[in-house]
C-alpha cells in the first residue's frame, strides 16, 4: 500500500485540477481562465437554450396542435416555474420566472454533469492532450459565483429601482431598530446597516456555497468510491477480495448515484427558488 | 479553489442566457400555453352554452306544443259549440216551418169544410123544397117562399 499512498493523492489532485491557460498561484487572478468550466458552461446553455428554443419555435408555431413528448415535459417545466414564481412574487417583472427557470435548468445540468462517470470525460480529454478536466461547473467556485453575484447585481438593481436609493438605504439603516428619537437612531441605525450588510452579503455567498459544498460533496465520493478499486488495478482482478471490492463499488456508486440524483435536482431547486425569494424581496416595500 | 477570469466569463454567459430565455423561450411557451388553456377555457363555456341553448331550446319547443295543442282545443271546441248552433237553429227553423205547414193546413181544411158545409146547406135546401112541393104535389113557387127557405136553410 505504501507505493500506492502517492498514486491515491495524485489521482484526488488530478480531479481538482481545472484546465487553465496558466498555472494560478494568487487567490485571485482575473488573467487566468478555467477553459474546462467555461467551455462545459457554455455547452450546457447552448443544450438548455438550443432545445426549449426549438420547442418555443414549434409551441408558437401552431397553438392547435397537441403538444407531446419533449414539449409536454418543458411545457410542465415552465407551468411548475412558473407557478413557483408566482407563489412567492406578486408583481409584474417579466425577469424573474425566465430568470427561475434559467438557473433551474442550468444549474440543473451542471449538476448532471456529476452522474458522468468521474473518469470519462477527463480521460477522453487526457487522450486529447488535455492534462485536467473538471467537467461539473458548479464544483468550481467561479461557476457558482457567477449566477450567485449576477443574482445579487439584480437584487440590487431592482431594491434601487423599486425602492429609489433612499428607500434603499433606508431598508438598511431603519431595520431592524427603529426609535422615534433620531439622537438614538443615529447609532442604532449603525448597528442597522452592518447588521443588514451581512444578510444582504450572506444571501450570494450562501447560495453560491450551498451549491458548491452539496455538488463537490458529491464528487469527492465518486472519486473516493472510485479509489476503491483504483489502486489495485486489473491486478485486483485475480483476487477474491478484488472482486469484492469491486462489487462493493458498483453497489455503492450505484447507491449514491440514486441519491445524488436526489441532490442535485433539491440543489437546482432550493437555487432557483431563493433566487425567486430575494427578487421578490428586493421589489418588496417596507 | 482560485477566483479568475472564469467568474466574470460564467457571469457574461448567465446574463446572455437570461436574456435569451427571456426573449425567445420563456414567452413562447408560455403564451401557446395560455392560448391554448383560454381555447381549452372557451371550448367548454361553449359546450356548457350549447347545452344550456338545447335544453332553452327544447323548453321553447315544449311550450310552443303545449300552446299550439291548447288552441286547437279551442278551435274543435268553438267549431262544435257553432255546429250545435247551426243544428239547433236548423231544427228550430224546421220546426216552425213544420207548424206554419200545420196551421195552413188545419186553415184549409177549415175552409174546405165551410165551404162543403155552405153547398150542404144550400143542397139541403133545395132538396127541402123538392120534397115539400113532391109531399103538397104541388110547385111551391120557390121565389114566394123564398124567405122561407132561406130561414130553413139557415137553420140547418
Amino acid at each position: 500500500m505504501a507505493a500506492a499512498e502517492p498514486q491515491i493523492g495524485e489521482y484526488i489532485e488530478h480531479h481538482l485540477t481545472f484546465l487553465t491557460n496558466k498555472p494560478q498561484n494568487t487567490l485571485v487572478n482575473f488573467t487566468v481562465i478555467n477553459y474546462d468550466t467555461v467551455f462545459f458552461s457554455v455547452l450546457l446553455a447552448v443544450l438548455f437554450a438550443g432545445s426549449f428554443y426549438l420547442v418555443a419555435r414549434r409551441a408558437s408555431a401552431s397553438t392547435t396542435s397537441v403538444p407531446r413528448g419533449f414539449q409536454s415535459f418543458v411545457e410542465m417545466l415552465v407551468d411548475w416555474v412558473d407557478s413557483q414564481v408566482k407563489d412567492v412574487y406578486h408583481g409584474t417583472n417579466p425577469l424573474i420566472a425566465p430568470l427561475a427557470l434559467t438557473i433551474f435548468c442550468w444549474v440543473y445540468l451542471f449538476n448532471f454533469m456529476d452522474l458522468v462517470p468521474v473518469d470519462l470525460l477527463p480521460d477522453i480529454g487526457g487522450a486529447m492532450g488535455l492534462a485536467h478536466l473538471k467537467v461539473v461547473p458548479s464544483t468550481d467556485l467561479n461557476g457558482v459565483f457567477g449566477l450567485s453575484l449576477t443574482v445579487f447585481i439584480l437584487m440590487i438593481f431592482y431594491s434601487i429601482k423599486m425602492k429609489g436609493p433612499l428607500g434603499f438605504l433606508a431598508e438598511l439603516t431603519l431595520h431592524p431598530f427603529r426609535v422615534k428619537n433620531i439622537f438614538v437612531q443615529i447609532p442604532l441605525s449603525i448597528v442597522n446597516l452592518l447588521l443588514e450588510t451581512v444578510t444582504l452579503i450572506a444571501r450570494p455567498l450562501s447560495l453560491a456555497l450551498r451549491l458548491f459544498g452539496n455538488i463537490f460533496a458529491g464528487e469527492m465520493i465518486f472519486v473516493l468510491l472510485a479509489l476503491l478499486t483504483l489502486v489495485h488495478g486489473y491486478a485486483g482482478l485475480e483476487t477474491f477480495s478484488g472482486w469484492g471490492l469491486l462489487l462493493l463499488q458498483a453497489v455503492l456508486t450505484f447507491a449514491w448515484g440514486v441519491f445524488h440524483l436526489l441532490i442535485i435536482t433539491i440543489q437546482a431547486f432550493i437555487f432557483m427558488v431563493l433566487t425567486i425569494v430575494y427578487l421578490a424581496m428586493a421589489h418588496e416595500h417596507h | 479553489m482560485h477566483i479568475n477570469l472564469t467568474l466574470l466569463v460564467q457571469m457574461a454567459v448567465f446574463a446572455v442566457l437570461i436574456w435569451f430565455t427571456m426573449k425567445f423561450v420563456w414567452p413562447m411557451i408560455l403564451g401557446p400555453m395560455q392560448e391554448r388553456e383560454r381555447r381549452i377555457a372557451q371550448g367548454l363555456a361553449a359546450a356548457n352554452k350549447g347545452e344550456e341553448e338545447l335544453r332553452g331550446a327544447r323548453a321553447g319547443a315544449e311550450s310552443i306544443l303545449s300552446e299550439a295543442r291548447a288552441r286547437a282545443g279551442v278551435i274543435v271546441d268553438h267549431a262544435q259549440r257553432s255546429a250545435n248552433e247551426i243544428l239547433e237553429q236548423a231544427r228550430s227553423a224546421a220546426t216552425q216551418e213544420g207548424q206554419r205547414l200545420v196551421a195552413a193546413a188545419q186553415q184549409q181544411i177549415e175552409l174546405e169544410a165551410a165551404r162543403a158545409k155552405e153547398q150542404l146547406r144550400q143542397q139541403v135546401g133545395a132538396i127541402a123544397v123538392a120534397a115539400a112541393s113532391k109531399l103538397l104535389e104541388r110547385e111551391i113557387d120557390a121565389r114566394a117562399h123564398e124567405a122561407l127557405l132561406n130561414e130553413f136553410a139557415a137553420q140547418l
